[in-house]
């Protein structure tokens, strides 16, 4: 018997024979405020920043005073005129130098300020992580309430790579003092569009 | 009502005022009480100990004294717990099983059952509570700060009823203090130092006294609070229930 | 119980030599606590969600053969690679063969406490592969040569100026330089070279989806993806627990990881690996290592429920005060002394014993694992295999005989108070352990069964 079946084998002895159904997952969204409210709350207590804005181009002027410093900015949002288009082909290593990358995400969620992002829309996994600074773009109206809402809006997807984002980078791994940018993003903020 | 006054060893031995004040709260409280004089012991330092094995006589004795009573009340969340949790007969498990539902501990006793309104008590002092573990968290005497639900606690329902008692805030409301059992020497550092900070706690919010349901907890804490000179106190809660 | 020089009494005693930084250690894990507490009393229906937790990895327990060849189907067919290894030894010999074959010497880490289970580091250094960890806690403590000492805060046993004078050995900091935040870059800046240039990665597994097959790994610093999204190839190593049926479970798991283990909604990261990026390759290593063995042991295969959340450590009295070495073991705390008497009975059966049976695990536990009603039944288990030292079994014997022989009892009652009174030094005394630092209680003239003789009938 091959390894695998043996370890099956045994697994299958030992496991208990009670039946254990699946509970229901039915848990009632938190509605005593405001989704994007709650939203701004929760990402202010991870150490992130946001801005509510009308169109892109109140995201193409902020970007532009609020990041004087960053030499290398690079967007995978097709309607930011401002900054580098990247292609899925390029070698992550080359991302080392970016300062700032402008990612959209497919939605928020309000509980825990967590952005849920795909390799499809970022091109390159390791954008959102190597980058310096980052900053996500979301519509207001894609912000859900909990994260048993952000699956039902997952669904069945099918993509290769797909990560909630919540925050910068952090550690408290030295006597617990937090600490922002470990190896990731020193920085985040997120554009709340609520433009019509 | 006939109720069986369950003893525990260390409290018959050390303690006896804290079994004679249990006595009388009852007493006063119209029960009828008897003291089966064949008893031990529970049985939990064997058990806790890893040799649960070796209870079956002390079970079988506990048995025969507890038996025929319509309520055994006891003056130790722990001891409570250890019979509720693990008493069995080989002869006489209906006897047995019958203890295990009819045993109480002495605040839940006076809730529940008696459901005691008001006391004839008097204590004009500053009082700490200590929490036992295998009262709260076992018996549920009191809610547990580590659940999300609505907060309850029968001997702070009971000590509210003395007369002119301040009870204190505590930094860590339901800490262990490191008794333990057999713990309390075979892993006498960390219990030392798990004592020394409760009491510590009790200490820095002004208590004269602190008191709690079980006397092994306090027998504990007062070996620390009297190596360091301390004017502080212990007082089991059937004392300060029972004082005027 | 074990009399070597490694069991917990004797580690928590060198432990407590140093009363201050035990008490900024037990602070510090209590704010830790302080911290859940607030994040779980933010969601009014925690409880509940704990059940439903519970539940879930319950049905898994019962269907696990079936839900890892379902897994295994759907990330096959994701081009994930699985691999299966009966234990530690066969695990590491798979990361090494993949390693060798892609002619690779120097590998990036995040954090895994499976490999730390199966002391993959050692291993491969013996064979010449250099490995870096890059969880900031584990770089730290593997620069000093020590093991974790907490799952989820690998350092938290060391203070600030350890940390400096550790990284002025071996990164050349400023010396002095305390500062976490400084800290903390020269950390940054010295794996960011080693993320660049390393061409395999290694991660854990929080958790793996059987319906769809992949797997999540969740991390703040990001140093996971860092890791994953740079290499050729990416290897995650998984201890077969940790998969749960469907995606949707996912929300009930995220809700909970996070906040049970230090207060945070969510990790900054929950990256969830489904296909290997264009070009690179990712396998998946499924262990054993024990587990079947304690699935079939009915009291205590609830163990394998637990998703690491450190939360048990966080509120344990004795943990706190002891310090995650004292358990001499990859996973320490309340959780890793119910897990690893499993693994080997002598070797750990001092550590059931390292606890009050307070239950303030079991009630933090985000999969309400009976942790403390397994440690008293583990207890039971090493006592009856032999495990306990023949001083403690005629010890138990004689207060048996004491405590069900009511005559006997009352005799050496009198006795014992009789002494205590007349010649205290018999048990007063340095061999006492209990007097060590505790005095004891005065002798009443009579015991209750006495007064009662006297004053009742």
């Amino acid at each position: 018997m091959s390894n695998r079946d043996q370890i099956l084998q045994t697994i299958k002895n030992n496991q208990p024979a009670t039946a254990s159904p699946l509970p229901d997952i039915d848990f009632p969204p938190d509605v005593s405020k405001p989704a994007c409210d709650k939203f701004i709350e929760a990402l202010a207590g991870i150490g992130g920043a946001s801005h509510l804005v009308k169109d892109y181009e109140a995201i193409n002027a902020i970007i532009k005073t609020a990041y004087p410093q960053a030499k290398r900015i690079v967007t995978t949002c097709a309607a930011l005129p401002a900054g580098e288009h990247l292609s899925a082909d390029a070698d992550p290593h080359a991302l080392d130098n970016v300062d700032l990358a402008v990612i959209t995400a497919h939605f928020a969620v309000a509980e825990n300020a967590a952005l849920w992002v795909t390799e499809d829309i970022v091109q390159q996994r390791a954008l959102p992580f190597i980058t310096q600074q980052l900053a996500v773009i979301v519509k207001k109206e894609d912000i859900l309430n909990n994260m048993h809402q952000a699956y039902q809006r997952i669904g069945a997807e099918d993509y290769g790579f797909g990560t909630f984002i919540a925050g910068p980078s952090k550690t408290a791994d030295i006597e617990q003092s937090l600490v922002l940018g470990a190896h990731g993003p020193k920085t985040m903020c997120v554009f709340i569009l609520s433009g019509k | 009502m006939i109720v069986a006054l369950f003893v525990p060893c260390y409290i018959d031995q050390f303690y006896p005022q804290v079994a004679i004040a249990t006595l009388e709260l009852l007493e006063k409280a119209g029960v009828e009480v008897v003291y089966p004089s064949r008893q031990t012991c529970c049985g939990q330092p064997m058990a806790n100990s890893g040799f649960e094995h070796l209870t079956h006589d002390c079970d079988e004795l506990f048995t025969d004294n507890f038996g025929d009573y319509d309520y055994i009340v006891c003056p130790s969340g722990s001891c409570t717990l250890h019979i509720k949790d693990h008493l069995h007969s080989s002869d006489k498990e209906d006897k047995a099983d019958h203890i295990r539902r009819h045993i109480y501990e002495l605040t839940e006793f006076m809730t529940d059952i008696l459901q005691v309104k008001q006391l004839n008590a008097r204590f004009p002092h500053k009082v700490g509570v200590h929490q036992s573990c295998h009262g709260q968290r076992g018996l549920k005497l009191s809610q547990m700060s580590e659940l999300v639900a609505p907060p309850f606690s029968k001997p702070l329902q009971l000590l509210k009823m003395v007369e002119g008692i301040e009870l204190i805030d505590l930094d860590r409301q339901d800490e262990c203090c490191g008794f333990g059992g057999t713990f309390c020497v075979a892993e006498e550092a960390v219990s030392v130092k798990m004592g020394k900070d409760r009491v510590a706690d009790h200490i820095r919010h002004g208590a004269e006294y602190i008191t709690g349901g079980d006397m092994s907890c306090l027998m504990h804490m007062e070996g620390i609070l009297r190596r360091q000179n301390s004017p502080v106190q212990v007082k089991h809660i059937a004392e300060i229930l029972n004082s005027h | 119980m074990s009399h070597s020089d490694k069991d917990h009494p004797k580690l928590a005693e060198q432990f407590n030599a140093d009363e201050p930084r035990v008490d900024w250690h037990d602070e510090t894990l209590w704010w830790v606590r302080v911290k859940r507490d607030k994040a779980a009393r933010s969601i009014p229906e925690w409880e509940q969600l704990r059940e439903t937790a519970s539940r879930i990895k319950n049905n898994v327990l019962a269907n696990l053969s079936e839900y890892l060849i379902q897994f295994e189907e759907q990330a096959t067919r994701n081009g994930i690679t699985v691999h299966w290894a009966k234990d530690g030894k066969e695990h590491n010999a798979i990361v090494l063969g993949l390693l060798q074959k892609h002619g690779i010497d120097r590998m990036v880490k995040s954090k895994s406490m499976l490999t730390e289970e199966c002391h993959l580091n050692d291993y491969l250094q013996q064979h010449g592969i250099e490995v870096i960890d890059t969880d900031l806690g584990e770089r730290i403590v593997q620069m000093r040569k020590e093991p974790p000492s907490h799952i989820v805060l690998p350092a938290i046993h060391l203070k600030k100026q350890d940390v400096s004078d550790t990284f002025h050995e071996h990164l050349q900091t400023e010396k002095g330089n305390n500062d976490p935040q400084f800290l903390t870059q020269a950390a940054r800046i010295h794996l960011r070279e080693k993320f660049l240039t390393r061409r395999a990665a290694l991660t854990g597994v929080n958790f793996a989806v059987a319906e769809t097959g992949e797997f999540v790994v969740c991390t703040n610093e990001g140093n996971a993806d860092m890791g994953a999204h740079l290499a050729d190839i990416h290897i995650a190593s998984m201890g077969f627990e940790k998969i749960i049926p469907q995606r949707r479970h996912l929300s009930v798991f995220l809700r909970l990881l996070a906040r049970s283990a230090t207060g945070q909604p969510i990790t900054t990261y929950s990256s969830h690996f489904k296909k290997p990026r264009k070009g690179a390759e990712m396998h998946i290593v499924l262990v054993d290592n024990g587990r079947s063995t304690q699935l079939g042991r009915k009291d205590f295969r609830n163990s394998l429920k637990c998703i690491r959340c450190g939360a048990c450590f966080n509120t344990c009295p004795v943990y706190r005060r002891s310090g995650g070495h004292s358990y001499h073991t990859a996973i320490a705390g309340p959780i890793g002394s119910i897990l690893a008497p499993n693994l080997d009975m002598r070797k750990y059966a001092d550590l059931p014993f390292a606890s009050t049976l307070c239950g303030s695990c079991s009630n933090v536990c985000p999969v309400k694992i009976d942790i403390h009603d397994q440690l008293y039944k583990w207890r039971q288990v090493l006592m009856k295999e032999g495990y306990g030292s023949t001083i403690k079994k005629m010890g138990m014997k004689g207060m048996t005989f004491t405590l069900s022989h009511p005559g006997f009892y009352q005799f050496a009652g009198k006795a014992g108070r009789w002494a205590m009174k007349a010649a205290p030094f018999i048990i007063n005394n340095k061999l006492n352990p209990w007097y060590k630092q505790r005095d004891m209680p005065s002798p009443p003239k009579e015991s209750f069964g006495e007064w009662y003789k006297k004053n009742r009938k």
